[in-house]
């Protein structure tokens, strides 16, 4: 089973959701930590993920020897990556979304692909936690085939959490695409109901089955409360406003391992979620989810 | 401060002296999401003299929900294609799902066929050049909105992506560019930015070119290490930065730690902001934090007062 917890707010909380629930769910459980531009996960977890599983997007070479300058290339490429100027094919790589385009349709087969690296993919074992990370490479724009690599690393059998990047856009879709179940985090403040209210309607969109989780409960008002009652959400768990917690966090310290108290709470989402699993906690099959470039 | 050369690339302007002059452009951003970045923009929004806002952080905008900006004009945001297979036309040969890349086509259950997922589909073109059936139409997307407003504070241009949809950097440099042609006419003093989380694609656009970047950050391990992300992305496209801890008190040797690693960076540190509880009461009540006062909106004034001083540098 995938749960992936998102918000479209930053900063409710969700790496804080996904480790402290990791940590509380009995069995195997991998989380696959896919705020690559932002990988946080491996910090309350004192994990040090290694690997040199670098991540690329496939961009075109051109063979100057046969290309004659035809321009079918830069005529079917949406993105603007490839162009015939003068004499010669500019490319333009860090355009490039790797869709193969140019490959196929030139007529001299004058192109060949190689890998431009994006990030690579981390892992590490914490007890019966896997931990699997993807890192984007700073000054990189293109986000989603990284993501996508990370999501291809889930394992068949157990619970697969996902730590999802904020809002919701096509990152966020790349690292919730293809869950069974898609946690929302939080917090009780306009900010946090209006970005709620975004992320809501995006996995409405995706058709995912999703409940609601709110951070620092007390903090601000009513407001997103009333709106999951009059939208039928269900509210999975509430944490507390409470400095212990915000300040044990600022350490990088699990909740559920320095403050007794957050256990039950931590405990009772688990076993919410567990209760939901499918007989023999397989996945679902994954109809249309994207394979990774790599 | 030394001025990017990525200045001669906008569009000057003449000042009454008769030299090109442009408007300056500060953005805040964090890396880490929910550092308070936007109630910062709001208050400075407040404190600044003639000032444009531009809200970037466009798949998740809040700031409208403080400044509560009055609309008058929308402007749809047309951008990329997608593909849609003619259901009729259909031969069923599979050629799409063979070269589409984003695994957005989805074999039919009940007849022999293919649909595309749009959420997936990225707008390539492949199939719809490569259907044998020539069944495949190519249409033009719609990926969200943006608004020309006003708000107490003066101008501001803000936006709202579509959901699932890409080309946010194309949105946030939409949105930019409007904020400057409004600053520019109006002569304003400033434009500020409330920039999106992270270090990808909209970021990168938000960042590219502006007077300077001020990062809010907060004293936790989460907070740092995002930090660290954005300090080398600003170093990479070189433009100059200044940090700002956010709820300090709540980890005082933590902040300390931040303030260090940004001046060993050559970083400019702004200021801190104490952690209050008038911060989300301000949220709640649709105000700024400088409107409501207390001690967090004594600490935002120092910063903007550093800040200004930062950026005539």
């Amino acid at each position: 089973m995938i749960v992936a917890i998102a918000s479209g707010k930053g900063g409710t909380g969700k790496t804080t959701v996904a480790v402290n629930l990791a940590l509380s769910l009995s069995g195997d459980v991998q989380l696959l930590d896919c705020d690559v531009e932002a990988p946080n996960a491996h910090l309350f977890l004192r994990a040090n993920p290694e690997g040199n599983d670098v991540i690329g997007i496939p961009v075109p070479d051109v063979d100057v020897d046969l290309c004659n300058q035809c321009g079918e290339c830069s005529r079917l490429c949406q993105y603007n990556a490839i162009a015939v100027l003068g004499t010669g094919v500019v490319v333009f790589p860090e355009l490039c979304h790797g869709c193969g385009g140019c490959t196929l349709v030139c007529p001299e087969k004058a192109i060949s692909e190689v890998m431009r690296p994006i990030g690579v993919v981390e892992e590490a074992r914490a007890g019966q936690l896997w931990l699997v990370q993807g890192r984007l490479n700073v000054g990189e724009a293109l986000v989603p085939p990284l993501i996508r690599a990370v999501r291809a690393k889930k394992h068949d059998q157990g619970m697969v959490l996902v730590d999802a990047p904020p809002g919701t856009s096509c990152s966020m879709i790349a690292a919730v695409r293809g869950s069974d179940f898609v946690v929302l985090v939080t917090e009780p403040t306009p900010f946090g109901l209006n970005d709620l209210a975004l992320a809501v309607e995006t996995v409405r969109v995706l058709g995912i089955p999703h409940g609601v989780v709110i951070n620092r409960a007390g903090s601000g008002d009513d407001g997103v409360k009333e709106y999951c009652d009059a939208e039928g959400l269900e509210i999975l768990l509430e944490i507390p406003d409470d400095r212990r917690i915000a300040e044990t966090y600022s350490r990088g310290l699990a909740l559920v391992t320095n403050i007794p108290e957050t256990r039950p709470l931590f405990a009772s989402l688990a076993a919410r979620l567990e209760a939901l699993a499918p007989v023999g906690r397989g996945c679902r099959a994954e109809k249309g989810l994207p394979r990774a470039h790599a | 401060m030394p001025t990017p050369e990525v200045h001669s690339e906008s569009l000057p302007m003449v000042s009454a002296q008769g030299f090109p002059t442009r408007v300056p452009e500060l953005v805040v951003i964090s890396g880490k999401g929910g550092t308070g970045k936007t109630s910062v923009v709001a208050s400075f929004a407040m404190l600044a003299e003639n000032v444009v806002v531009a809200d970037c952080d466009v798949d998740a905008a809040d700031l409208h929900l403080v400044l509560e900006p009055r609309i008058f004009q929308t402007h749809t945001f047309v951008s990329g294609h997608g593909a849609v297979i003619r259901q009729g036309d259909c031969g069923a040969s599979g050629t799409c799902q063979k070269v589409c890349r984003f695994g957005a086509v989805i074999e039919r259950a009940s007849t022999p066929g293919f649909v595309i997922d749009p959420l997936a589909c990225e707008g390539c073109g492949v199939c719809v050049e490569l259907c044998p059936s020539r069944a495949i139409d190519f249409e033009e997307r719609v990926a969200g909105e943006w608004f020309s407003s006003t708000t107490r504070t003066g101008p501001m241009v803000h936006a709202r992506l579509g959901i699932a949809a890409e080309n946010s950097g194309k949105l946030v440099s939409t949105v930019r560019a409007e904020a400057k042609r409004v600053a520019g006419k109006n002569r304003s003093d400033i434009i500020l930015i409330d920039g999106p989380p992270g270090i990808g694609c909209p970021v990168i656009a938000a960042i590219t070119g502006v007077t300077g970047v001020l990062i809010v950050t907060e004293p936790t391990v989460s907070g740092a290490h995002d930090m660290g992300r954005v300090l080398e992305l600003t170093a990479h496209f070189g433009i100059p930065a200044a940090v700002c801890v956010n709820r300090w008190d709540l980890n005082p040797e933590s902040a300390e730690r931040i303030e260090a690693h940004a001046r060993e960076h050559g970083v400019a540190v702004v200021g801190r902001i104490r952690y209050d509880a008038a911060v989300t009461r301000a949220q709640v009540e649709g105000r700024t934090v400088v409107e409501l006062g207390g001690a967090a909106a004594g600490d935002i004034r120092v910063v903007w007062d550093h800040v200004q001083r930062w950026l005539a540098g």
